[in-house]
């Protein structure tokens, strides 16, 4: 059985270490190793703590975006070998911190691609924090904002009533799929942090305004929405291939439920050029069995990407 | 190795099929793909230049670096040609 690794993100302050601390502390959290970058104003005292020295690689032909986190990949096996050995406490669950201004892109593409990694490790739940009373900051936290499935928005005791609101459909547009909740010191329950359901699209165009960015504050980071009916994976695969070799760097996210003919759905996830494995579901949620998509990044337009899809679709039909 | 996550099923009559879609694709740019096999794909120009690929992944940074610039499957051309 793969152990899960959780990463947390988010900009420098947003509450990474607060959250992770008060996590630990939580009974239905199990033992967790946890590995850092920074040892944080906010110190986790824990017998599994790891701290490495960022370093990243280039993966062999990829593209400039395709980096792996080599510190990453040695700490993980490093915790392998240790806890086979009995010479680390039996964990099932490791928790990566990134540091503030870190794209966490590297890390997913590291537990996505590398052998030892994907063989032994997998991706459970990406979670970003965000800091409540002063929003996002930069194009890094939009990035780690657009990459993550939960959004934890901290210091919810001293955020400004009107603030708060505009930040919560800020996230929304950047990041539909994120499940988000507002946090007093760390407060989440594990439970809600890790279930892994991604919120529906269908209901995503009549709240959140998805489809523009909306001023300078996204960094021409915006979200859309693409429905078709049934679509032939093979064809799909070829598509989402070749969109993400044309146009990985402006595409930050791409998840969503796809018809492929089956008993169920195939649910897609990339982060970049990372994608991870599709999972094939045994059923529908409902009677609509519409493929949706969601697409997070720049210069993206849902009446395009979904002519070009369909327009692969029926040559896989003729 | 690990499978790629488009090519993961459907076996040998999956992979003629893919090759066959992947080839009225890369018509457009005048390249062609064929299947070696079914382990690995050369991928070729009009120029006479080939290239060993070994998934459909590899297929779009190959055919990059052989045309000097991305192939874009939005390009309105392509996407014309596709629905005729």
């Amino acid at each position: 059985m793969k152990t899960p690794v959780v990463l947390v993100t988010g900009f420098l302050g947003s509450g990474k270490t607060t959250l992770i601390a008060r996590l630990l502390e939580h009974p239905a959290m199990g033992e967790t190793a946890v590995i850092v970058n920074e040892l944080g104003e906010v110190g986790i005292d824990h017998h599994l703590l790891r701290r490495v020295d960022e370093r990243t690689v280039l993966l062999a032909n990829g593209c400039v975006c395709c980096v792996l986190r080599g510190d990453l990949v040695d700490e993980l096996r490093d915790l392998l070998d240790r806890r086979d050995a009995g010479e680390v406490p039996y964990f099932d669950r490791v928790i990566v911190e990134t540091t503030g201004v870190a794209d966490p892109t590297p890390v997913v593409m590291t537990l996505l691609t590398d052998p030892v990694a994907r063989n032994h490790y997998e991706l459970e739940s990406v979670v970003a924090t965000v800091d409540g009373v002063h929003g996002l900051r930069g194009p890094e936290s939009v990035k780690q904002v657009a990459v993550a499935d939960r959004l934890v928005i901290t210091k919810d005791d001293i955020a400004v009533p009107a603030k708060r609101s505009e930040l919560a459909q800020q996230l929304a547009r950047l990041n539909p799929t994120a499940h988000a909740r507002r946090t007093v010191f760390g407060e989440v329950d594990p439970d809600w942090l890790f279930d892994g359901t991604a919120r529906d699209p269908r209901e995503l165009e009549q709240t959140t305004g998805v489809g523009h960015a909306h001023g300078e504050h996204d960094h021409g980071v915006h979200s859309c929405v693409l429905y078709l009916d049934e679509v032939d994976w093979t064809a799909f695969g070829i598509w989402l291939t070749m969109l993400l070799q044309a146009r990985g760097q402006d595409i930050l996210r791409v998840k969503g439920f796809l018809n492929v003919g089956g008993a169920g759905p195939v649910l897609v996830n990339c982060v970049q050029h990372a994608v991870h494995p599709p999972l094939h579901l045994d059923g529908w949620p409902d009677d609509d069995r519409r493929s949706r998509l969601v697409f997070i990044g720049r210069d993206l337009g849902a009446e395009r990407l979904r002519e070009s899809l369909a327009a692969f679709d029926r040559v896989a039909r003729s | 190795m690990n499978e790629h996550w488009a090519e993961g099923e459907g076996g040998r009559r999956a992979r003629v099929f893919r090759v066959a879609l992947l080839n009225r694709v890369l018509g457009h740019f005048g390249l062609s793909l064929h299947d070696w096999s079914g382990a690995v794909y050369v991928l070729r120009d009009r120029k006479g230049s080939s290239v060993v690929v070994q998934d459909i992944g590899a297929v779009w940074s190959e055919a990059e670096r052989l045309l000097g610039s991305p192939l874009d499957p939005l390009d309105a051309a392509l996407v014309a040609e596709l629905s005729r």
